[in-house]
């Protein structure tokens, strides 16, 4: 199978510019400076390509849209936040092949006519930063960032790394905007979108590390040969990052069309110790949680969103039946507790309090009345908070909800199946 | 224009584009509950209490922000929208103090009639997160574990008047609003204005009681306890007794007073003529003598302190007059106890104002003379309500009554000082009279007066164009004087008020329960005080026969030695 991606991971020198090229890097940009700037975005959307930080938004109509806004200064901004748990895929094109992502940005650059960029790169990569730094003074020693690129007279553009200080809801676009402006990463009220009012108040191409960095082979390579990689609803190729009870964890590269069984079982080497697999949280903390009997189910956005799933950022958690679904829930809901932006109150309140009813489930003394809150306001939660992130923390819940019922029940009735949870308090109930 | 047509519970509406949600439902006469919501100040849809079905969008809306668009189908009260409404305020609730009973802000809470309107009947959850201590610091009282975090104190701080003491801090359940390094209010920039407490829809942030202070007081034998009463507060007071806003209720607050137990029931409208005496002498000595001008009003003391902490290039400027109420408390304790024999150690001076910055003035180590401070306690509007409830006074059914001589005579100058431009109207009448040596009769000067943020005029006295502008605001205030900065307008005189709409408006009035009638509040106020002005017989405050005889018994000339001992102060940069 053709790479995309990954290609060039652990073959070249990360920040040496002149390896890339020799790679076949910057050829898409070359190209896209001999097209006109509707054409190369017509590339884009002949492509199918989706934003790959997990809203899935067609790249190609949003730099079409972007592109048709008059005002200006236009920004190109690149979400490297990565603050999904169980997601570390931008965390390899950043360390092993960050000039893919430049390019893209630059290639962005040029027909936006967008004249400065910024990565925004989580805090916890701060050796990364470094290479990604590198690599743009490198870029710009050789005339591919900077003023007149290429030799092209007018075409400036510089890029900025700024770091992330530890917040994971800076990886929500109109709160990492705004954090990138200095301010508390808090969302935005939207409209106004991105596109039309935000880095500065000003038209901004946002995107996904993952999702720039498909833009130069696009180009290079043609949007329908992108396309016919994926499936028909999903072009291209997608790195997938496996993690948990599975032999080799890591991140893949993956055409479109595969089926979770196949990523988990072949590329992933299968269970950890013959375990059983109990239950696939996919996406990210913010993902749905299914049982095996859904891994069938192919990689690809529409197939995923007829089961009710979303793939989100690319997160394979595989869990296996030694831990308990109340305790595993619990956990992930003291995640968005301390990661909480605190802005709305569903979202602030409500993480607080789904922990709370949680713990009585560990400890063996929730109620009925508690577990019928808890799916009344996870219910809530995902219809009224602010933003993605209180929208969708309550999404494992509700999904562990639906396949595991029983062994809530069984919480409520002072059991744990898996032996996990201490029912401190059930005698003293 | 542009109409955009919508269904709203059924009903067909037509509003302009860019409507909200929440507006167009207001004309079908369906009223959307909203927590955070404040038109034009605070707007961030955060609080969730508004949320709407809109047919075939996903999720809910908050309807405070959410602009209408053709042919949408909205519903607001439906079981989806009541359960999350639901949800979301026991969210607030539980982590809110719920001591409601002791809360001051009781029944005026807009919390408590959410709650009560939403069916919000037990809490289902248990524990708390601790937000902090309460801050009694300075005048303004914080209480992080009432509130509810809803940002309007945020916002009217910075964006109304343009301090920005406070901000949020933390993030997810551990969010609060506090200050910078979670110090104390009084440490901080904060001028005391109490607009924070105005627009607090719970008990989160208050004033200062300082009641039983005033109890204490009246009940010692050994003291002889004046007090006085802003102009403003009479137009306001009413409003906690079923009056209506603008009504005024001098006659029954005086008796009230009275009944209290004060020895004697004087006038901050009487000092605020005295000041106009000493500033517009002050503006006429610094124009003809080349003093440095503008002159800028320093009656607010909430203005004092944002100029003493963010524009140090104007201190100069600010007049050396006290303000109304430190005159007041300067001749309380010196000329009134010569003219009726009392020991000026024992008396204890009261202020009533509509203002929580005037508790901050009068514990200025400045304000004092010959170590008797000026002012011995200071109570708001609502504190004085407060108490004239606990001593069981029916005070719609008083009878009214007269202020004391010899410091209750007033003109209707000293009356609008309350009023956004009155101080400056009330100076002009003066001046004006002084330079031309004539007693005018135009006296109106309109041009000051409203509800605008900056007000500008320029006045032909005796040949003279005196170029004046009132700001209504602290947040205006910084507007007028960025622009004299860089050099885009000049004046001789400016008038400058903490609060916008004046003294009228400011932190110690009576909480306005339905905030979107505050414009209509204020502006009734301001008029109850026009009213008083027409309705004087004296309406120039150097005719006030109490201030002509308290100069040529004792001050002797405006600005002279004693007038300068007593009725003059000074400013530091902070």
């Amino acid at each position: 199978m053709d790479k995309v991606l990954s290609a060039r991971f652990g073959k070249i020198k990360p920040d040496s510019i002149e390896e890339y090229i020799q790679a076949g890097g910057y050829e898409g940009l070359k190209k896209t400076m001999s097209m006109e700037h509707l054409d190369a975005i017509e590339e884009i959307k002949k492509a199918n390509l989706f934003g790959r930080g997990g809203a899935a938004y067609p790249t190609g109509i949003k730099w079409e849209q972007a592109y048709a806004i008059q005002r200006g200064p236009k920004y190109m901004v690149c979400n490297a936040d990565e603050g999904e748990p169980g997601t570390f895929k931008d965390k390899h094109i950043l360390s092993e092949d960050p000039f893919e992502l430049i390019e893209g940005m630059t290639i962005g650059a040029y027909i936006m006519g967008a004249k400065e960029g910024y990565i925004y790169i989580r805090g916890e990569y701060a050796a990364i930063q470094k290479i990604v730094k590198s690599a743009i003074e490198n870029a710009k020693k050789a005339g591919y960032l900077g003023k007149n690129i290429l030799g092209r007279e007018g075409f400036d553009f510089e890029l900025k790394v700024v770091s992330g200080a530890g917040a994971y809801v800076c990886g929500e676009n109109t709160a990492l905007v705004e954090s990138i402006e200095g301010k508390t990463g808090r969302p935005r009220q939207k409209p106004p979108y991105i596109k039309n009012c935000g880095l500065y108040q000003m038209p901004t191409i946002l995107n996904n590390v993952e999702t720039y960095s498909c833009i130069p082979w696009i180009i290079k390579d043609g949007g329908e040969k992108f396309s016919s990689m994926g499936t028909e609803f999903s072009g291209g190729t997608k790195l997938m990052c496996l993690s948990g009870n599975v032999n080799n964890r890591g991140v893949y590269e993956i055409p479109f069309g595969t089926t979770l069984r196949e990523l988990i079982f072949n590329l992933g080497g299968g269970m950890k110790d013959g375990r059983k697999l109990k239950f696939v949280h996919l996406g990210g903390s913010s993902g749905s949680c299914f049982p095996e009997s859904m891994i069938d189910t192919k990689i690809c956005y529409y197939d995923l969103k007829k089961a009710g799933f979303s793939l989100g950022s690319g997160a394979v958690l595989v869990v296996d039946d030694t831990h308990c679904a109340v305790d595993y829930l619990k956990t992930v809901m003291e995640f968005f507790e301390e990661e909480s932006c605190g802005k709305c109150t569903p979202c602030r309140e409500g993480n607080h309090r789904l922990v709370e009813i949680l713990d009585k489930m560990t400890e063996g003394t929730a109620t009925m009345a508690d577990f019928n809150k808890m799916k009344s306001l996870a219910q809530t939660m995902k219809t009224t908070s602010f933003c993605g992130l209180g929208q969708s923390a309550p999404m494992p819940l509700i999904t562990l909800v639906k396949y595991f019922e029983e062994e809530f029940l069984e919480h409520i009735n002072g059991k744990c199946r898996a032996g996990v949870c201490s029912m401190s308090g059930k005698a003293g109930k | 224009m542009d109409m955009i047509n919508l269904k709203i519970d059924g009903f067909d509406v037509s509003v302009p584009k860019n409507t909200t949600i929440l507006e167009a439902a207001k004309q079908l006469n369906i009223d959307i509950p909203t927590l955070c919501f404040m038109k034009g100040v605070n707007e961030p849809g955060s609080c969730r209490v508004c949320v709407v079905e809109v047919a075939g969008w996903r999720g809910l809306h908050p309807a405070c922000v959410t602009k209408v668009s053709e042919g949408i189908v909205v519903k607001t009260a439906t079981s989806t929208v009541r359960e999350a409404r639901k949800n979301i305020l026991e969210l607030i609730m539980a982590n809110h103090n719920r001591e409601c009973l002791s809360c001051p802000r009781n029944l005026k809470c807009e919390l408590q009639t959410l709650c009560n309107d939403n069916g919000i009947d037990a809490i289902p959850y248990e524990g708390k997160v601790d937000k902090g201590c309460l801050d009694t610091s300075g005048p303004i009282v914080r209480d992080p574990n009432k509130c509810v975090l809803c940002g309007r104190c945020v916002s009217v701080c910075s964006k109304i008047q343009d301090v920005s003491a406070i901000d949020f801090a933390f993030r997810g359940a551990h969010m609060t609003v506090t200050t910078a390094y979670e110090e104390g209010l009084a440490n901080q920039e904060c001028i005391n204005c109490g607009q924070c407490i105005k627009i607090c829809p719970v008990g989160a942030l208050q004033e200062r009681d300082d009641t039983e202070k005033v109890w204490k007081a009246l009940e010692n034998p050994e003291l002889h306890v004046v007090v006085q009463t802003a102009p403003a507060v009479r137009v306001a007071l009413g409003e906690e007794f079923g009056f209506a806003p603008g009504t005024n209720v001098e006659g029954e607050m005086v008796t009230a007073l009275r009944r209290l137990g004060f020895n004697k029931v004087f006038d901050t409208n009487f000092s605020a003529d005295l000041t106009i005496i000493e500033e517009g002498n002050e503006l006429i000595d610094r124009i003809k003598n080349g003093g440095k001008l503008p002159l800028i009003t320093s009656c607010s003391p909430g203005w004092i302190k944002y100029c003493e902490h963010n524009y140090h290039d104007f201190i100069e400027n600010l007049s050396s007059c006290k303000s109304p109420q430190q005159m007041f408390g300067a001749i309380a304790k010196s000329y009134y106890p010569i003219k009726t024999d009392v020991d000026p150690k024992s008396v204890f001076v009261v202020s009533v104002m509509p203002c929580t910055a005037k508790k901050y003035e009068a514990d200025r180590e400045e304000m004092n003379v010959d170590g008797l401070k000026d002012i011995d306690a200071v109570i708001t509007t609502r504190e004085l309500a407060k108490m004239i409830r606990q001593a069981g006074i029916k005070f719609a059914e008083l009878e009214n009554s007269k202020q004391d001589s010899i410091l209750g005579t007033y003109s209707g100058a000293g009356t609008i000082f309350g009023n956004t431009g009155g101080v400056m109207e009330a100076a002009l009448r003066t001046v004006a009279d002084k330079l031309t040596g004539k007693s005018l009769d135009c006296i109106e000067y309109t041009a000051v007066r409203g509800l605008d943020g900056i007000k500008e005029a320029t006045v032909n006295i005796a040949d003279m164009e005196i170029k004046v502008a009132v700001a209504n605001g602290t947040g205006n205030a910084s507007k007028l004087l960025d622009k004299i900065r860089a050099g885009e307008a000049n004046y001789h005189f400016i008038e400058v008020m903490g609060c916008e709409g004046g003294c009228i408006n400011g932190g110690g009035q009576p909480i306005i329960k339905d905030k979107s009638t505050t414009d209509a509040v204020k502006t009734a106020r301001i008029k109850g005080l026009y009213d008083i002005d027409v309705s004087c017989e004296k309406r120039k405050s150097h005719e006030n026969p109490e201030i002509q005889k308290l100069y040529s018994e004792y001050l002797g000339e405006a600005g002279g030695h004693k007038a300068h001992k007593l009725l003059h102060t000074h400013y530091t940069a902070r």
